[in-house]
């Protein structure tokens, strides 16, 4: 077989999504997706074994796609912490991020993980060992604080170690029953912790979204020019899924050494940084956190980091970068709820 | 039969992203090289290709050949000459194939999504079916030289790339006249328990699947401070060494934090050292004040003057030597 240079399939992303047929074959390479459209129809289909049960697969919108966004309704604000990158700290972020918000008492925060096959966001919030209850109404999140409740595949899952080996139809299935069954009530923020990439997840969590609205996307990264270049293609996933950047955070920018207070640049900026970046590609620019191993440490003990040590530089760097997420989607005040 | 021309295959995985596979593969497959193997890395991180980055090679485009996708060469097999300085050269030659000319040094050639896309900040926006078709594709038709390793880096997780390397791999390498083609997995983690909890998930998947786990590498284990010469235990200490012991897995080792091999990737500066720093029993390449790191050279010799290269060496000698005794 002769192999293809040809460019990427484009997977259209502004198409609303339509109820996914059961299919009798696995999909195939140029499969446009059996929710999308064109599904059946598509010129890629032709020969498929499964073309016929998409074509005549009842057409018009996804009827769960409303239910989504009845579900979602009462949260005001909607943010997702992308990056194309892995451990940049997305789930680090995402936790403090909740953390802040949650530390003004006058907010209700909840925290997503869409991260199936290594939900870090469990273990971080120090709700490991918690399970889901179900009600009539729902599912209910597991409450780390009066005014912070947490989602995760990891609570659903038998031994904590188990690997979850599943392909990506099925975690578009499981992200969808998340949105639709969870309960999250009269919420003023949802964080939405994602996987890296630029893939399944992050293509059903737009498109399930997109019409309860989300007010955009923080991206995370680090210094060095091997993570700029997957945080540039997730920016270009965002423009072409024309979802809204926030903002970019650098993390791990700078190390202070104990002992001497010698600040090294562990993570190299070479080519100018998230803040090069930024300006680059037009983008506000939220800040740089410094990299603390107490962060780490406190992530381990599943505590929170900015209560633990609310005077060190790097909690303070991190409560600049929430206000400017707050003023960049335009919350009104103070968003922690404090003057410093 | 594709892949006929490799002799052991080596998959790199990690549960967590951003714990250093791409980092580990590059030094594994530059260690291997110098100790004269013939060494291919295949990169099937579709969506974040970094070895491309990581080589140096990022401008490179593969080529198409009849039959298949000829792989981008990063050097050529060689003798590397012995450098005469305080440097490790000395040492690692008298363990390779010590010779009048030099240190034999072998072939290295790469494959990465990222040689294929024509502009490098482009998004690849796709779904799991049309992942696994590439994953297919980049096992059956590249033509790779003959190999003695090739190493696989693979994303996070455990999805659809990797579901379908190992259908692929399974299916081939059970079906070969050898066994053993697929040597097996090298674990990458960091110290600290939210890592672990992820890793934990690999092994449980190679578990799963059958795939052999070589050991596991513990990374970013600790920072020298290049002012004080302070360890400082970054991402803390010994998680890696603690969950091999649970999962009764070999313990390849840890590797620390060296800011001069990030500067060796991002900027290609040949790693200088403070004054008097010895690794492994190794006295490393001075730092001259004032003077800029100089960019010459191929990346494996300048790799050669890391101090991480030491590390590599006893983790790579374990490795070979376990996978040829099962040969």
């Amino acid at each position: 077989m002769a192999p293809s240079l040809e460019e990427p399939t484009k997977v259209d992303l502004n198409a609303p999504l339509k109820v996914a047929p059961k299919l009798v074959a696995p999909e195939p390479e140029h499969c446009p997706g059996p929710e999308s459209e064109q599904a059946g129809v598509a010129d890629n289909c032709a020969g498929c074994p499964n073309q016929k049960i998409c074509a005549s697969a009842p057409k018009g919108p996804d009827p769960d796609i409303p239910v989504i966004t009845e579900r979602l309704s009462s949260v005001r604000h909607k943010i997702l912490v992308l990056s194309g990158k892995g451990g940049v700290g997305k789930s680090t972020f995402s936790t403090m991020l909740s953390h802040a918000f949650a530390s003004n008492p006058s907010l209700t925060v909840g925290l997503m993980d869409t991260d199936i096959c290594g939900p870090s966001i469990p273990k971080m919030m120090g709700v490991e060992e918690e399970t889901i209850h179900v009600s009539a109404e729902g599912w209910e999140p597991v409450w780390v604080s009066e005014n912070l409740g947490v989602m995760s595949v990891q609570f659903m899952l038998p031994g904590r170690d188990d690997a979850v080996i599943w392909r990506g139809a099925k975690k578009n299935g499981l992200i969808k029953k998340f949105l639709m069954e969870v309960r999250w009530g009269d919420m003023d923020v949802l964080v939405v912790d994602t996987p890296p990439g630029t893939s399944d997840e992050h293509l059903s969590v737009n498109s399930f979204l997109k019409t309860s609205g989300v007010d955009g996307a923080v991206l995370v990264t680090t210094p060095q020019e091997v993570a700029l270049l997957d945080v540039r293609k997730e920016i270009d996933f965002c423009r072409k899924a024309k979802i809204t950047i926030l903002g970019i955070v650098e993390n791990m920018s700078g190390f202070v050494c104990p002992g001497c207070k010698h600040e090294s640049q562990i993570f190299r900026a070479s080519t100018g940084g998230a803040k090069r970046l930024a300006a680059d590609e037009k983008i506000p620019f939220l800040g740089t956190v410094p990299l603390d191993p107490r962060i780490g440490m406190a992530c381990d003990f599943g505590e929170s980091f900015l209560d633990a040590y609310p005077d060190s530089p790097a909690c303070k760097a991190i409560r600049h970068v929430v206000r400017r997420v707050g003023e960049e989607m335009g919350m009104q005040g103070d968003v922690l709820g404090d003057e410093e | 039969m594709p892949l006929e021309n490799v002799r052991h295959i080596v998959l790199v995985l990690s549960g967590k992203g951003g714990v250093g596979k791409s980092s580990i593969t590059t030094q594994l497959a530059l260690t291997l090289s110098l100790q004269g193997h013939s060494v291919g890395v295949l990169d099937v991180d579709l969506t974040g290709p970094s070895i491309p980055r990581f080589f140096g090679i990022e401008g490179k485009k593969v080529r198409q050949a009849p039959g298949g996708w000829v792989p981008v060469d990063v050097h050529e097999a060689q003798q590397l000459k012995t450098r005469h300085t305080n440097g490790v050269a000395d040492g690692e030659t008298a363990a390779a194939a010590p010779s009048e000319e030099g240190q034999k040094t072998g072939g290295l050639s790469c494959m990465s999504l990222g040689f294929i896309l024509s502009n490098r900040g482009d998004a690849v926006i796709w779904r799991g079916p049309k992942k696994t078709a590439m994953v297919r594709q980049f096992l059956t038709d590249v033509l790779w030289p003959e190999l003695d390793f090739l190493l696989i880096d693979t994303p996070p997780g455990t999805s659809d790339e990797h579901i379908s390397l190992l259908e692929t791999l399974l299916k081939q390498t059970t079906s070969s006249a050898r066994p053993n083609q697929l040597a097996g997995a090298v674990v990458v983690t960091t110290p600290q328990a939210i890592s672990i909890s992820d890793v934990k998930k690999e092994l449980n998947f190679c578990k799963k699947t059958g795939v052999r786990v070589l050991g596991v590498v513990e990374n970013m284990a600790g920072f020298v401070c290049p002012n004080c010469s302070e360890c400082c235990n970054i991402f803390s200490k010994g998680g890696g060494e603690v969950m091999a012991r649970d999962f009764e897995v070999p313990f390849l080792g840890s590797v620390p934090i060296d800011p001069a091999f990030v500067m060796l990737i991002e900027e290609g500066v040949r790693p200088r050292y403070p004054k008097g720093t010895v690794v492994e029993g190794k006295a490393m390449v001075e730092r001259e004040d004032g003077v800029e790191g100089d960019k010459e050279g191929l990346l494996v010799e300048k790799y050669r003057e890391c101090s991480l290269a030491p590390v590599f060496e006893g983790i790579v000698r374990r490795l070979v030597e376990d996978v040829r005794s099962r040969d």
